[in-house]
């Protein structure tokens, strides 16, 4: 059985791998379909957009649709616990790439997440962690070896899963080995899971895929530039952890706030005068007036 | 019908008062503030209307008319999407890429807004100096899907009126950056004139669009 699914697993793999050097190999062509020299970052760009257009033609025949009905069907509160429930495996492989990123902090309170989760959180359902203000990260391999230094290479668009870069690509068969919801049996509840795993996924993005489309000239640029974008952002903010932690502790902060204001508004007779009079003064030395 | 007209100028005119009376309060506004301010103000209409929230498009686009408009700057938005072509085009051609990236721009926002429903935002940690004439204000939307969190920060430019956006990011892409690749390829493609007509074609659908819901 084990065995059985390794084998079924690496052929998965393998297709993507060899797909991945197929788009590698087998175009030299620098210009797109108008004649225009594409830019360095993408020159597949030729291949990249008939995938693209397959992605999205897939997408309104059957992705999008299921995943329409899947989103008004069932109830929230179950969208939530099936989001939360694979975030908890998808914690883990984050907390692994966090101590790989050299991120440690962020590692311990990863591993948190999940041992709160699993056992407090009903097996991951309630994500409880985070209503404690432990908050949640996403790391993945090519964002560590983003990290590292290695660069993005070529853009690609992956069939079924979309805009990627060769490093993420490259990265992502051992992504699948790190997920540790790939090693549940029987295999028949595992794709079952992964199914609805997808169509959870999408159904969170039914709006804002609306909207690009909306706001696209050209959906193929759009999605590639922004796309190329929020990765080497992700990578930036990863190198720089001091300024993650003070983000943090500074959303921490304004919970707190809310928290305090929601209760004394409960209990209107709490005295509010002292706290809001305090920062005023500073502020008014801060701004001194111009010339 | 005249009365009708009338009363419609008067409350023009009026509203017109207000959004000067706005602007100028606005002049001495800390960006942060102004940003919690302008998104609170938006996002408490836009959950509190039942018109927006059985999907009043008109609505919607009179309420970012009213809150937003008056603090982004469109004109340096598009000229920094246009890149290097901005100098290139003629100042009609100019005139009419603002007109028109701004409908576009409008069109887009107003599509998001319309889908706000539960969502909360938080801001993170403000830094700058009171020196500062150009500043980043960053913050997020959390969104009641589990562990959907959308980044959603701002670019502030000061100018004589106070401060302005005139940029966003949107989930870790900058939304000028984004365009710009849209707009060089259009301009190589056909020209200034055939970009323009693009984001003409691109708007009709859109009003169209608009007029449906």
């Amino acid at each position: 059985m084990k065995l059985n699914s390794i084998h079924t697993r690496s052929v998965t793999k393998g297709s993507i791998a060899a797909v991945s050097l197929w788009l590698l190999a087998g175009c030299a062509t620098t210009s797109n379909l108008n004649g225009v020299p594409t830019s360095a970052v993408d020159p597949f760009e030729d291949v990249n957009r008939s995938t693209f257009q397959f992605n999205d033609r897939f997408d309104k025949a059957v992705f999008k649709p299921v995943a329409q009905v899947y989103a008004d069907s069932t109830p929230s509160f179950v969208q939530t616990g099936i989001g939360n429930f694979f975030g908890n495996f998808n914690d883990v492989w984050t907390g692994v790439n966090s101590f790989l990123q050299g991120n440690f902090q962020d590692g311990f309170t990863d591993f948190m997440r999940v041992g709160i989760n699993s056992t407090f959180g009903f097996l991951g359902l309630l994500d409880i962690a985070s209503e404690a203000n432990i908050p949640k990260h996403k790391n993945d391999l090519g964002q560590t070896l983003g990290v590292w230094g290695v660069p993005n290479g070529p853009y690609l668009v992956i069939p079924f899963l979309g805009p990627s870069v060769t490093r993420d690509a490259a990265a992502m068969p051992v992504d699948f080995y790190g997920d540790s919801w790939g090693y549940v049996h029987p295999v028949s509840l595992r794709n079952t899971g992964d199914f609805v795993r997808l169509v959870d996924k999408r159904a969170g993005y039914l709006d804002s895929f609306n909207l690009m489309q909306d706001a696209a000239l050209d959906d193929y640029i759009f999605v590639r530039d922004a796309y190329l974008q929020r990765i080497a952002g992700q990578i930036e903010t990863r190198k720089n952890h001091k300024q993650l932690r003070e983000d943090e502790a500074e959303l921490r902060r304004q919970n707190a706030e809310d928290e305090v204001a929601r209760l004394s508004a409960a209990a209107p007779t709490a005295p509010v005068t002292a706290p809001a009079a305090e920062p005023a003064p500073a502020a008014q030395t801060d701004t001194p007036p111009a010339h | 019908m005249t009365i009708f007209k009338k009363c419609f100028s008067m409350i023009a005119g009026l509203a017109l008062c207000l959004g000067m009376a706005h602007t100028a309060l606005a002049a001495d506004e800390a960006p942060d503030v102004l940003i919690k301010r302008i998104s609170q103000e938006v996002m408490d209409s836009a959950k509190s209307d039942k018109d927006i929230q059985a999907g009043n498009q008109q609505k919607i686009l009179s309420l970012v008319e009213a809150k937003i408009l008056p603090y982004v700057d469109f004109q340096r938005m598009t000229e920094l999407a246009a890149g290097r072509n901005w100098r290139a085009a003629t100042p009609a051609q100019q005139q009419e890429l603002v007109k028109q990236f701004r409908q576009l721009l409008i069109y887009t926002y107003s599509g998001a807004l319309s889908q706000v429903k539960d969502q909360r935002l938080e801001y993170k940690q403000f830094r700058a100096d009171p020196t500062d004439t150009d500043v980043e204000v960053r913050s997020q939307v959390i969104t009641p899907r589990a562990g959907q969190v959308i980044e959603l920060n701002y670019r502030l430019g000061k100018g004589r009126n106070g401060w302005k956006i005139y940029d966003i990011n949107v989930l870790g892409a900058w939304l000028i950056e984004t365009y710009k690749g849209n707009f060089t390829a259009e301009i190589n493609k056909s020209g200034v004139d055939g970009l323009i007509s693009t984001l003409t074609a691109k708007n009709a659908k859109l009003a169209n669009n608009f007029a449906k819901k």
